[in-house]
């Protein structure tokens, strides 16, 4: 930790996220890119999605979906079987990583420490007075710096154990071969086309975390927010008293 | 201080960055490191499929109810070449299947003879490589009980299945290895949903391999092939759409 005199504040560096947790982060910035990318050109096949076990042309579907542009797919023309190609096989890399991740956090404690929600965090007014903070465009505690306000942990602890779990379990019922050997996924997700339109539904909510993330990146401050994700230092700014 | 950067600029250079980005992301897909990557990937989902489930276990059978009230016929819907409407005139009566390649005893079967065979019935899904899926009932020999007639030679690995129609000019053709071959639910269907097989769906004999996706069904099937090595078929990726479009061999993800 060092201290820097500066006129009208002190400025504080503190180490903020784990190797691990930076490695993923990058490894996920890349990765969640190209799934969202190729997803959609693997939706542009079919762009209609359905309850239950069977769903095709002249069935009924709960939404049909617009034609994704190719400036957000990957590739930017359509390809099926190369949009396939780029997520089965990212698919690897987002499954392993966080499963790495959450051996090392648990090991590490960052789950524990940084990430485990109190049940006075959630309490309604200290969630409106955090609402309220963020719309003050403040996002992190002056008592506290270092730590996640509760706004934070929710969406994080949303994304690792709840949406990226989905988006993986959805992902294999797609998978006949998976189906096949594991059909309690099928009975867990209420069959192949309702696993099909959860796993889009997680994809569109996880599009709509990145997004809220980068916002709340740019308006924190980008770079000494992305360099604590690049050394792990973070600084803050305290104002004297 | 002059403004390096416009708010107009920057989203010029914000548009054209994630234009260059995706012509990057196609230029990988089509050549060089990546490209091999995300042609691995094909082969890594395979072998950890294998690794991690049972390689015997059966696709989900359906009840009769739960049948999709339409099954929609996708790829070639009629092959419409001379000799196939002749076959098609003709109710199929001549048609035959042969067996050869890496076998004992090369077969060839009459389709009267093919349909009196024991056969096997399952109710199940398919799901079309687009996304959609169909449930179905499927009647017909399962493939191991033809491939032990015919005797397979020890280096045989692969099953080729060669098919009446074309696209594009090429005959359609497709490929499973043995694990997929004498799977229980892998069956030569010449029955669907209790009647004949139409001609959209792929008679008078299409494969089900139940647990691959769409385009390893192959219809119009009038020759089985047991070979060691796919390369010297086609353009060597086991399958028509393997050849002319990228998809992956394996259609078990």
């Amino acid at each position: 930790m060092t201290h820097d005199a500066k006129p009208g504040g002190t400025r504080r560096t503190i180490r903020r996220h784990a190797l691990a947790t930076r490695i993923w982060h990058w490894v996920n910035a890349a990765t969640v890119v190209i799934m969202i990318g190729s997803g959609l050109m693997i939706l542009n096949a079919h762009p209609h999605l359905y309850w239950g076990e069977y769903g095709a042309n002249y069935d009924q579907p709960w939404i049909d979906l617009p034609h994704w542009p190719g400036w957000l797919t990957i590739p930017s023309t359509y390809n099926l079987a190369l949009a396939r190609r780029w997520h089965l096989t990212f698919a690897l890399v987002l499954g392993f990583a966080l499963l790495a991740f959450m051996v090392v956090s648990l090991v590490n404690r960052h789950f524990a420490r940084d990430l485990r929600v109190r049940r006075r965090e959630v309490a309604p007014r200290r969630l409106w007075a955090d609402v309220k903070a963020h719309l003050a465009f403040r996002f992190s505690d002056p008592e506290r710096p270092g730590r996640y306000n509760i706004l934070q942990k929710l969406s994080y602890v949303a994304v690792i154990f709840v949406l990226l779990p989905l988006l993986i379990g959805t992902g294999l019922t797609m998978s006949p071969g998976i189906d096949a050997a594991w059909p309690w996924l099928l009975d867990l997700f209420g069959g192949r086309q309702s696993a099909r339109s959860i796993h889009f539904v997680c994809a569109a909510l996880l599009t709509v975390f990145v997004v809220v993330h980068l916002a709340l990146v740019i308006l924190a401050g980008v770079w000494n927010e992305v360099r604590s994700m690049i050394t792990g230092r973070w600084t803050i700014e305290e104002e004297r008293a | 201080m002059s403004r390096l950067i416009t708010r107009r600029s920057a989203l010029i250079g914000l548009a054209a960055g994630a234009n260059g980005l995706l012509a990057g992301c196609d230029s990988l897909g089509r050549e060089g490191p990546v490209r091999k990557l995300i042609f691995k990937g094909d082969d890594w989902n395979r072998r950890l499929q294998r690794l991690v489930t049972d390689r015997t276990a059966l696709a989900r059978e359906f009840a009769p109810e739960d049948r999709s009230p339409v099954f929609r016929a996708n790829g070639t819907r009629n092959p419409d070449t001379p000799s196939y409407n002749a076959h098609a005139a003709n109710d199929f009566a001549d048609w035959r299947i042969r067996v050869d390649g890496l076998v004992a005893t090369p077969l060839d079967i009459p389709v009267a003879q093919f349909r009196a065979m024991p056969a096997r019935s399952q109710i199940t899904r398919h799901d079309c490589v687009e996304g959609w899926s169909a449930i179905g009932k499927w009647t017909g020999p399962q493939l191991a009980m033809i491939l032990k007639a015919a005797g397979l030679r020890d280096r045989a690995n692969y099953i080729v299945f060669h098919c009446a129609d074309r696209l594009r000019g090429t005959p359609y053709y497709e490929s499973i290895d043995l694990v997929d071959a004498f799977h229980p639910q892998t069956i030569l269907a010449w029955a669907m949903n209790d009647e004949p097989l139409t001609v959209p769906h792929g008679a008078p004999v299409r494969l089900r391999v139940e647990r691959q996706l769409g385009y390893k069904h192959a219809k119009f099937v009038h020759r089985i092939e047991a070979v060691h090595s796919l390369t010297p078929i086609g353009r060597g990726q086991g399958g028509y759409w393997e050849d002319v479009a990228d998809y992956d061999w394996y259609a078990g993800i």
